[in-house]
């Protein structure tokens, strides 16, 4: 059997699908969260990459450089802001995130 | 490439310049300096007006066609610059009484305009990304700027984790467009989408879905809606104000780029998504609003119902459609400003209330004021003749004559159910009695900034032919 095209978008599209588990079903830690969002974004680096070669342009794999970086400051972004939220709550637990409702 | 091939971007490489060496000045002059650094801003997104102005008329790209500077852009791009300018004038006192004074503010502003002059330029997926991220990374952090409060880390961290997950699905949505079509500029994308005659492939509708909900997400519309009541309520109420209008604006105008420009050939394929989202956003708008106790929460949800409106002329798919939403966001920009300035001087004693009920008896402690307010409600309910009403009144005329009836009447029953808790508001303010009525001096840049929107909103009707003339040509771009 060659590996085609197909199993790439096939494993792709489980890792995007799994990000996105992980946030909504996740009720444990933000932590989990952000991992589920890199997650999300190298399931569309894979998508890219596979694409670019299938295609043989390299526009795609220029793209995933720019995902990768963004996704870098991403993380730096999200793990600041949720240090700066645990040293007011004392708790990253998803569950005590609920100072606003309605 | 020579320098000149970088003039359609002198705007924003300007902007970005600026933004910098005002991160710069605020290092070396230490805190302190959040009022130089806040006025220079405004300063700097002057110039770049200027420069925006100054560009020709005709449509330019540049970085390979990646960036287009048409007159659509630039139309998004000068509204973009008075709302964040507004933003700023509007937040110099706030930011000074509650302890977050800290001269990153103002740049942070200029950072996100910069992005959001980025995304009403992008020309192809990947600049639309990077412009979108700019943009968002800049307002997750302002979202958490007042550090020690837990109302504001909450907000920041609820809109970065909605955030992210709505740039993976636009990215993934992309991805998909990518590689279906084999390109991701705008062009060649609108090329083979032609090519493959009336049916898309699946993949690239599966990649369309995606890209709308991601840019749903953006423009908050409903089912993507969630995040916007806590992150408007938690956040630092200039910070709501700015939230409320600048990234609102370019987010609708890369909505409109995004779908009309690649996927305009097979419109009917992602229309429905469209009329979905609007009617869902319109109805959402004007029943959950009627619920709430504070203001920021109630703008919050009366966002959402407009953007329903605007979304409506998206459906409608036109070039008409498209001036009727350029119009509705320049007046939209007008009466939220104006709003938001109101809401920012509603203060006690020393500190900031936002309960509806505290407005009680305004109308005779600070009668211009509740005047003001007063005109921005009946425009926000849609009443003639103020500016409100033409937005609204262009919109469903494009939808009217783009046939889809059943949507134009949703948009008015709607509006007609908004104007409920709009009114009231105006209710409690010229006919309720106080225990103790907001009573402080008017700042006078708020009292600045209220003047000149209540104006714009309450004589609109008088002399609208610029608007309109700069909206068609605007539109005209946006469909070769």
């Amino acid at each position: 059997m060659t590996i085609g095209l197909a199993h790439y978008l096939s494993v792709a599209a489980i890792l995007f699908a799994l990000g996105i588990f992980g946030i909504f079903l996740n009720r444990k830690n933000v932590i989990i969260i952000l991992m589920s969002v890199e997650l999300m974004l190298l399931a569309v680096n894979i998508n890219l990459v596979a694409f670019s070669t299938h295609l043989n342009d390299l526009v795609g794999q220029v793209f995933t450089l720019f995902v990768l970086t963004v996704a870098a400051g991403e993380a730096a972004i999200g793990l600041a802001i949720l240090v700066v939220y645990f040293r007011n709550r004392g708790t990253i637990a998803v569950e005590d995130i609920n100072m606003m409702k309605g | 490439m020579t320098f000149a091939s970088l003039a359609p971007v002198y705007p924003e490489l300007w902007l970005a310049v600026a933004a910098m060496a005002l991160l710069l000045l605020g290092v070396f002059r230490g805190e302190g300096s959040t009022r130089l650094v806040s006025w220079l801003g405004v300063a700097a997104l002057v110039v770049t007006l200027v420069l925006v102005r100054a560009q020709p008329a005709e449509s330019q790209s540049a970085f390979g066609g990646m960036f287009l500077a048409d007159g659509f852009a630039r139309f998004a791009k000068l509204l973009i610059l008075i709302g964040s300018g507004f933003a700023i004038v509007q937040s110099l006192g706030y930011i000074k009484y509650n302890r977050m004074d800290r001269f990153e503010y103002p740049v942070l502003i200029l950072l996100a305009s910069v992005g959001m002059m980025m995304m009403v330029s992008a020309n192809d997926l990947m600049s639309l990304y990077l412009g979108l991220e700019l943009q968002s990374l800049s307002l997750y952090v302002l979202a958490a700027f007042k550090r020690d409060s837990e109302r504001a880390t909450e907000a920041g961290l609820k809109y970065f984790v909605l955030g992210a997950l709505s740039s993976g699905m636009l990215l993934y949505g992309s991805s998909l467009i990518y590689g279906f079509t084999g390109s991701t500029g705008f062009v060649q994308i609108a090329e083979a989408v032609k090519a493959s005659g009336s049916h898309a492939s699946i993949g690239l509708i599966v990649g369309i879905v995606f890209l709308s909900a991601g840019l749903a997400f953006k423009v908050s519309a409903v089912p993507f809606h969630m995040w916007v009541p806590d992150v408007y309520e938690g956040a630092p109420t200039p910070v709501t104000a700015f939230f409320a209008v600048a990234p609102k604006i370019a987010a609708v105008a890369l909505f409109c780029r995004a779908m009309l420009s690649p996927f305009g050939d097979i419109a009917a394929d992602w229309q429905q998504i469209i009329i979905v989202i609007s009617a869902l956003s319109m109805l959402l708008g004007a029943f959950a609003a009627i619920a709430q106790n504070n203001i920021k929460r109630l703008m919050a949800y009366s966002s959402i119902g407009h953007v329903g409106y605007a979304l409506v002329g998206l459906a409608a798919g036109t070039e008409e459609g498209v001036r009727g939403i350029l119009i509705y966001l320049a007046i939209y920009l007008a009466m939220n400003v104006g709003t938001f300035a109101c809401i920012l001087s509603m203060r006690h004693r020393d500190s900031l209330v936002e309960g509806v009920s505290d407005l009680a008896g305004l109308a005779k402690t600070h009668p211009f004021m509740a005047f003001l307010l007063a005109g921005f409600m009946f425009s926000l309910a849609g009443v003639p003749p103020l500016a409100g009403f033409f937005g609204k009144f262009y919109i469903f005329m494009a939808a009217i004559n783009a046939k889809l009836y059943a949507l134009a009447v949703l948009g008015m029953l709607s509006s007609v159910v908004s104007a409920y808790y709009y009114l009231r508001i105006v209710k409690i303010m010229y006919f309720d009695e106080a225990d103790e009525p907001l009573s402080k001096p008017l700042r006078t840049e708020l009292g600045a900034v209220m003047g000149i929107t209540g104006l714009f909103t309450l004589l609109f009707f008088v002399y609208p032919a610029p608007l309109l003339a700069a909206a068609q040509a605007a539109a005209k771009t946006l469909f070769p």
